[in-house]
């Protein structure tokens, strides 16, 4: 082995004590990082499954414009027909047409305005958790029944029960009164109370009848088994749809933007409180490496005077603080991996996360997710900015005079 | 080739209000091979010359010139080479590297010139046979004693194979054996080797191996004597 690796080994460990309250430090702050990194990336992963699989989609087919500005006669004509187009193409199923509108919904006691989407009962549970989640009745089943399925929130507010009527009020495509009764055949449960409260599926035909559409509808829903193919996808599918039809093939980062926003509000803020603790990490380095730069200036000056150059020695303090932060890594990135292994499978939860878990529709647990990404990322930096800090210390070396430097004791 | 030419040098020292005068003036010359001894009070200039011929220091005005090479006009970093591939030099004590063994305190010099591992380790174990401490190649300083210590010191001096070595209070910390031990070998590497040697010491019986013993007082040069070398008798 190399002398100088050996040489800067060694000096590691002429203050025990010093360099494993250095590395301890490193350790911490790397299983820290890799704990809370992977749980990030676990809770965004299951907020934009959860947001996606209740409603939105992976993608969805719309008439341009109708995404900024959703008006009931932004439509596409014959949305079945076009659906099953898309459906053979793809050979897939998760592919569902809706309508969607407002009404006025009253039962004997009580009136809300809610969104009614109208959705293909055979095909709406492939693209939307929403169908198993019904807890009271049933969903939908017949393309054109006179029937409705709303969420508990709503029936508490209504007063309504399964079998119960509802009279829907609203106005259709052209300016006509959509008007119209329907049974209440299920409740659903969301697990968010923002959903239960303010929208209800009827059948797509039912729907078409009602607001007077004529065959069309407003969006096309496609799902993929695997969300990170969703740019891939989206082109499929802008290369299925007819060109003439000023239609277009939309991601959910442009149907949801609220939650792309919500997820780097998060990481800025996460971000910030990693700084901190870097920056304390790269200071307790700074300080090791200059204590022990100083304490052997009789050292550098003699080797100085053998004539050993200041460049050679900077890199050995540099060697030194590589070594340090390289057991820093691995250790703490070992036992960052135990850690968040162990939760992965056991679930956390931490205090002020029920906001958040309500409003993106997830469950109370949250379960890290472990990738290189998020093992490799908290640590990297600190490895990084270790060494960078180890910099100020080795341009000392460059300002020694080997006489003076000699009479140091 | 490795003569020692010292001009009119001067080097002053400032220690707050006060200037002290390290060199005053101080002209010497001294040939290939000499075998050389300064002598004289503490704080009479004896590591401060030392550290000009050694381009450790420069001094403020005066020449240095070691074979045909002006040393005090040479840059940092031309300095440093060339006390890594002309010079040797052993200090007073504490100068081996805590963490290294002596044979790899040994290496340490011929790694930075950039010798093989394979050149390295062969010829260290030589050196460190000559100096008499074979079998000791794996201790650490601290498991040498200081004599054993100052022989490693010496090793890695001459491991180079310098055409002049400087050595400052080389036995200040040793004993009498030990010291006699250490002057036996640097007389027998001037004679096998024709190495230059230049000794500062307080220490009589150092100052009885000199061929040349040269006094200096207040920064000054107040004898140079040619003498016969008498050794002690171990
Ligand atoms: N870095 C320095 N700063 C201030 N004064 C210095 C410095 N180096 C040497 N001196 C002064 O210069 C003079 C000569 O010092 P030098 O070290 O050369 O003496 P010396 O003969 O080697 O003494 P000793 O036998 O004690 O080692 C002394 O008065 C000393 O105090
Ligand atoms: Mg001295």
């Amino acid at each position: 082995m190399n002398i100088t690796l050996r040489m800067a080994w060694r000096n590691l460990w002429r203050h025990k004590r010093r360099t494993w309250i250095t590395v301890s430090a490193m350790v911490f702050s790397n299983l820290l990082l890799v704990f809370m990194i992977s749980l990030q990336f676990g809770m965004y992963r299951m907020m934009i499954d959860n947001t996606l699989k209740a409603f939105t989609g992976h993608t969805q087919i719309q008439r341009q414009g109708y995404n900024d500005d959703p008006k009931i006669r932004t439509s596409i004509d014959d949305i079945v027909i076009l659906a099953d187009d898309v459906r053979d193409s793809l050979g897939s199923k998760e592919v569902a047409a809706r309508g969607i509108s407002f009404a006025m919904t009253s039962s004997e006691q009580r009136s809300y305005g809610l969104q009614i989407v109208g959705v293909e009962p055979e095909y709406e549970p492939n693209v939307s958790s929403l169908p198993g989640l019904v807890k009271q009745g049933r969903y939908l089943a017949d393309m054109d029944a006179e029937e409705i399925v709303i969420g508990s929130v709503l029936a508490r507010n209504l007063r309504v029960k399964v079998g119960d009527e509802l009279t829907l009020l609203g106005s259709g495509r052209e300016g006509s009164i959509a008007a119209g009764i329907v049974i209440v055949s299920g409740i659903f449960e969301s697990g968010s109370a923002d959903i239960d409260r303010s929208m209800a599926q009827v059948p797509l035909g039912y729907f078409q009848s009602l607001y007077n559409m004529d065959g069309a509808g407003h969006t096309i829903v496609v799902n993929t088994d695997e969300i990170s193919r969703v740019t891939e996808l989206q082109s499929r599918v802008a290369g299925i749809i007819p060109a003439n039809k000023q239609l277009e093939v939309l991601n959910w980062e442009q149907l949801q933007p609220g939650l792309k926003q919500a997820i780097q509000a998060d990481m800025a803020s996460a971000w910030f409180m990693y700084a901190v603790l870097i920056v304390l990490v790269a200071f307790s380095v700074l300080n090791t490496q200059l204590m022990s730069v100083l304490e052997r200036t009789r050292e550098f000056g003699v080797m100085m005077a053998l004539g050993v150059k200041p460049t050679r020695l900077g890199s050995l303090v540099l060697t030194e603080t590589f070594l340090m932060s390289s057991l820093g890594l691995s250790i703490g990135i070992i036992l960052g991996i135990a850690l968040t292994y162990y939760l992965t499978i056991a679930g956390f939860a931490y205090p002020g996360m029920e906001e958040m878990a309500e409003r993106f529709n997830l469950p109370a647990r949250m379960y890290p997710s472990l990738s290189v990404l998020s093992i490799l990322l908290g640590p990297g930096i600190i490895f990084i900015c270790s060494l960078v800090a180890a910099i100020y210390p080795a341009t000392r070396l460059f300002f020694l005079q080997p006489v003076i430097a000699m009479r140091a004791v | 080739m490795s003569s020692i030419v010292c001009k009119d040098l001067r080097k002053t020292f400032q220690q707050g209000d006060e200037t002290i005068t390290g060199l005053d003036h101080v002209s010497i010359e001294i040939a290939e091979g000499g075998f050389v001894c300064l002598s004289g009070p503490s704080g009479s200039g004896k590591t401060t010359l030392l550290n000009a011929i050694g381009g450790l220091d420069t001094p403020d005005s005066g020449e240095v010139t070691i074979g045909s090479t002006r040393i005090d006009q040479l840059s940092k970093g031309e300095l440093a080479d060339m006390r890594l591939n002309k010079l040797g030099f052993v200090f007073q004590a504490y100068n081996l590297i805590p963490v290294l063994t002596a044979q790899e305190n040994v290496e340490f010099v011929m790694q930075v010139r950039g010798v093989s591992a394979e050149e390295r380790a062969k010829l260290s174990r030589s050196i460190l046979q000559e100096v008499g401490l074979a079998g000791m190649e794996g201790r650490r300083p601290s498991q040498l004693s200081g004599g054993q210590q100052q022989r490693v010191a010496v090793a890695r001096a001459i491991v180079s194979q310098p055409a002049l070595i400087l050595a400052d209070e080389p036995t200040a910390n040793l004993d009498t054996h030990s010291s006699a031990q250490l002057m036996d070998l640097f007389v027998k590497l001037n004679e096998h080797h024709k190495i230059t040697f230049v000794i500062a010491t307080h220490d009589v019986r150092v100052m009885r191996y000199a061929k040349r013993l040269i006094k200096m007082q207040d920064g000054k040069i107040v004898s140079d004597e040619l003498q016969e070398q008498q050794p002690m008798a171990v």
